[in-house]
């Protein structure tokens, strides 16, 4: 039996579920102190005094003096410190770090911060400072549009969205022999933390190799933030010379690390009486936060899918990444096309209710076809599945009739179509030069990658694609536990890129593994000449062309296609919205494990689901308010509707056994989809979350 | 202090108003129950009390004196739904699944979905959407059904 295309065992094995797995928080080391870092309480200003208001015995104190080469994380740019020398940009900025073996007395310890503040940049459209500007032109809009029969305008606002992966952030730095320190760490992108030691600690720490432990989910928020962490564990370690643990807890991950990007949509659409798109002329704004992090590519892959799914000869994508004196925003599965495709969908729809025309006739005249050139000019191919999602999501929730029957009523219906580029944008995987290694061991061979598995199932999909290209027993392949000292730099575990991009290189390296085993089996081969392996750089499709100055090519190697349906009734008398089922028809090439692949369109559906309906960051002078699990809700079992998922297969000629990308593309759907059903009610929502709160006053159509 | 914890009796030293949680993880060396927000909201840390799921971050350990404390560990190995959160990928990242498990043993013996979610409402899970975890618990009872009287035996709740 072939292991790809079947539901095999996990790699993980039993211990998630007897409690043996090991995340950061379960280690130990001898002598271990805690750590705890201390934040701004201001959102803009400048430290005036710190005063240590506890005895200090037995603590490890650590400031930005002790940096021992540069007080910055190397990320896209280097502007954010890990420690604040002078200046405070948002709340919750670490300013100090103390350490002590016992963590009460830790915590008791009193710090008095003084500050001469400033006033502070809270709103987005007001701010002048810009990250990262893009500017995307394809055809001629002006003149489109004063020839279009109709023009549609709108604005269309999401909030931020936190992650709440249920394992807050963790690490544990220990010293090594001879200046070395090894992080043990709920981490996304080991390879990330290690580049952001490396500027931090310079030339006097050579030796520092970090450690995936079990996480306990990511989602983007472990991908960047975790270098932070990993940073002050290390400077804790480093001046007492003992195993320092930081684990956060729920309120402090929640107030202090990143979240989903807010974001303002401005949509100028012409269209012709019959429904052809002929002008889109798109602005996105994306409140970056206090620190560039990964704004400039979050806006990147938002502007990008800003035009939906849909051809259209005149477009015009503007955005911009801003400044604010809030904390930075930054990863979260989907990257900015959740956004920007919400604000594309209820457009959509809203067109449609212009013309009088059902809105699914004029998804079916403008949906992208193979031939079709998108936005950035990029010719789509044949993997292309916009209408193929789309009539299978009709069909199969009778979505006309039930339109038609439930107008009226408490029920109503909404639809929306989507699309999610697999991988890093445009030039970025030919940039990256992902490396991945196989190495024969007696029993068969390992794995060694940096990809880290967070849940989504990397240990067992990429196990399976390495069995079926070998031609070996599943049980005979190990996957290695990331360790940047053991494991090929595979890029980070992003970007719905780890199926497609990293498995790929591994199905490469079994091929020419099996051609160097020349017939025998691996164990055959190791027994008798020893140690042998393979290592492999990606090569992108060499038709990929793109021009990051015009921002013209082909933005993306493929592209996921989906089409969600959300059945859902509303109570007219509370705003109380009760989703009843919600089907989500996805086509991501083919799934090499159905059944993570059926956990990741659940899973992504249900923070989309969340993300239109419950989860609201209050944001007060600049902080988190509701920095805790009960007031903050994503959704229980008691919120979530019936999800029926529809996998449908159109193979990517590159990816391995056709697989695309798919964890993020589940995102991209639920929140426009029921903005569109909650529309059918007449309510003119153009925003989410759609908490009751916004619905009571949210105009009529 | 003195409890029975997943059938033996154990005797503590931590202050008695030591979250049960920490005493489990660090005294006892238990890291199999989780904390994730030390408030009672997420049920990463559900333990059985008594027979009863209980956020074990929001109790002192004074308040478990004489109970009986069921811990995952206290499953041992082999218990089906252990397997079947790991067949069914009702585990993904795995951080949730210990608490989860401890209160879908507290399900009646032929539980509909609405049981199951009503069960499940106070454990939350952000990978799954909780599909593939009513799989997972609904296989199980199912199995049970159909499974030899003898095989019910050693198991703790429900």
């Amino acid at each position: 039996m072939k292991a790809v295309g079947s539901s095999v065992p996990r790699k993980d094995g039993i211990g998630k579920a007897t409690g043996a797995a090991r995340y950061a928080d379960d280690l130990v080391f001898p002598g271990m102190l805690h750590g705890r870092t201390i934040r701004s309480t201001v959102p803009c200003g400048r430290i005036r005094s710190i005063k240590l208001d506890f005895d200090t015995t037995g603590f490890t104190i650590v400031d930005y003096r002790d940096v021992p080469a540069k007080n910055a994380v190397d990320l896209m740019s280097q502007d954010q410190p890990f420690l604040v020398e002078n200046e405070v940009r948002h709340m919750a900025e670490p300013i100090l770090l103390l350490a002590h073996e016992d963590r009460e007395t830790l915590l008791a310890a009193k710090v008095i911060i003084e500050y001469d503040e400033a006033e502070p940049l809270f709103d987005p459209e007001k701010s002048t400072v810009s990250f990262k500007d893009i500017d995307i032109v394809k055809g001629d809009v002006a003149s489109a549009l004063s020839s279009a029969d109709v023009i549609v305008e709108g604005v269309y606002r999401t909030g931020h969205q936190e992650h709440v992966y249920i394992e807050p952030n963790g690490v544990v730095a220990v010293p090594e022999d001879e200046g070395g320190v090894a992080i043990y760490g709920s981490v996304q992108c080991p390879f990330y933390v290690i580049k952001a030691l490396r500027c931090l600690l310079g030339s006097a720490h050579p030796n520092v190799r970090v450690i995936q432990t079990e996480t306990g989910g990511g989602f983007g928020g472990k991908e960047e933030y975790p270098s932070m962490i990993a940073g002050h564990a290390v400077l804790l370690a480093i001046k007492s010379g003992r195993p320092v643990k930081i684990i956060y807890d729920r309120e402090e991950d929640m107030i202090a690390t990143t979240k989903r990007h807010p974001s303002i949509v401005r949509h100028r659409t012409g269209v012709t009486k019959e429904g052809r798109l002929v002008a889109m002329d798109i602005d996105v704004i994306l409140d970056g936060g206090a620190y560039v992090t990964l704004s400039p590519t979050v806006l990147s892959r938002g502007c990008i899918h800003a035009a939906g799914p849909y051809n259209c000869d005149n477009v015009r994508i503007q955005g911009r990444a801003v400044f604010t004196n809030t904390p930075p925003n930054g990863a979260f599965r989907g990257f900015g096309a959740p956004q920007t495709e919400f604000a594309v969908e209820v457009h959509m729809d809203r067109i449609a209710e212009t013309l009088g025309m059902d809105p699914v006739e004029l998804r079916r005249i403008n949906a992208l076809k193979p031939g079709d050139r998108t936005a950035t000019g990029q010719t789509l191919r044949d993997d292309t599945s916009a209408h193929m999602v789309l009539e299978e999501a009709v069909k199969r929730t009778d979505f006309d009739k039930k339109r038609k029957e439930w107008k009226g009523t408490n029920k109503s219906i909404g639809l929306s179509l989507f699309y999610h580029g697999a991988g890093f944008t445009g030039a970025g995987e030919r940039n990256l030069k992902s490396r991945a290694r196989l190495e024969l061991t007696p029993a068969g061979v390992r794995i060694a990658v940096g990809s880290t598995e967070i849940g989504q199932g990397t240990r067992t999909m990429h196990a399976q694609i390495v069995t079926d290209a070998l031609g070996i027993p599943y049980e005979t392949v190990e996957v290695a536990q990331p360790d940047t000292s053991r494991v090929a730099d595979s890029g980070p575990t992003v970007a719905s890129r780890t199926c497609m991009v990293v498995g790929k290189i591994l199905e490469e390296c079994a091929a020419e593994l099996k051609d160097k085993l020349g017939g025998m089996s691996p164990a055959e081969y190791y027994s008798k000449n020893g140690p042998m392996s393979v290592e492999r750089m990606y090569e992108p499709p060499d038709w990929i062309q793109w021009d990051d100055n015009t921002y013209l090519g082909d933005a993306y190697a493929t592209y996921g296609w989906g089409c969600d349906v959300v059945e859902l009734e509303l109570d007219r008398d509370t705003y109380e919205v009760r989703p009843i089922k919600i089907t989500a028809v996805q086509e991501f090439g083919r799934p090499i494990h159905p059944a993570l692949a059926k956990g990741q369109i659940e899973g992504g559906t249900a923070q989309g689901l969340g993300y239109a309906l419950l989860e609201r960051v209050v944001m007060r002078n600049g902080a988190m308010a509701n920095g805790q699990l009960t007031n903050y809700v994503i959704p229980t079992t008691l919120d979530m509707p019936e999800v029926d998922v529809v996998m449908m297969e159109n193979p990517y000629p590159g990816g391995p056994f056709g697989a695309k990308g798919l964890g993020e593309l589940p995102m991209d759907g639920p929140a426009p989809a029921v903005v569109n059903a909650l529309r059918g009610f007449g309510l003119d929502l153009r925003e989410i979350p759609a908490t009751p709160e916004l619905l009571s006053t949210t105009p009529a159509i | 202090m003195q409890f029975n914890l997943n059938g033996n009796d154990v005797e503590v030293q931590s202050h008695p108003m030591s979250r049960l949680l920490d005493v489990l993880r660090e005294e006892l060396a238990l890291t199999g129950t989780k904390e994730g927000c030390g408030e009672g909201e997420c049920g990463a840390c559900t333990v059985l009390i008594d027979g009863e799921p209980v956020c074990s971050c929001l109790i002192p350990v004074s308040q478990v004196q004489g109970a009986e404390v069921v811990t995952i560990e206290g499953l041992g190995g082999n218990h089906p739904l252990q397997q079947l959160f790991m067949n069914e990928v009702g585990a993904q990242c795995g951080i949730c699944t210990p608490g989860m498990i401890m209160a879908a043993l507290t399900l009646p013996d032929d539980p509909t979905l609405d049981d199951v979610k009503t069960a499940l409402a106070g454990n939350l899970c952000r990978c799954t959407g909780y599909s593939a975890i009513y799989r997972a618990v609904l296989k199980e009872r199912a199995q049970r059904h159909y499974a030899p009287a003898e095989d019910a035996e050693g198991r703790h709740g429900g």
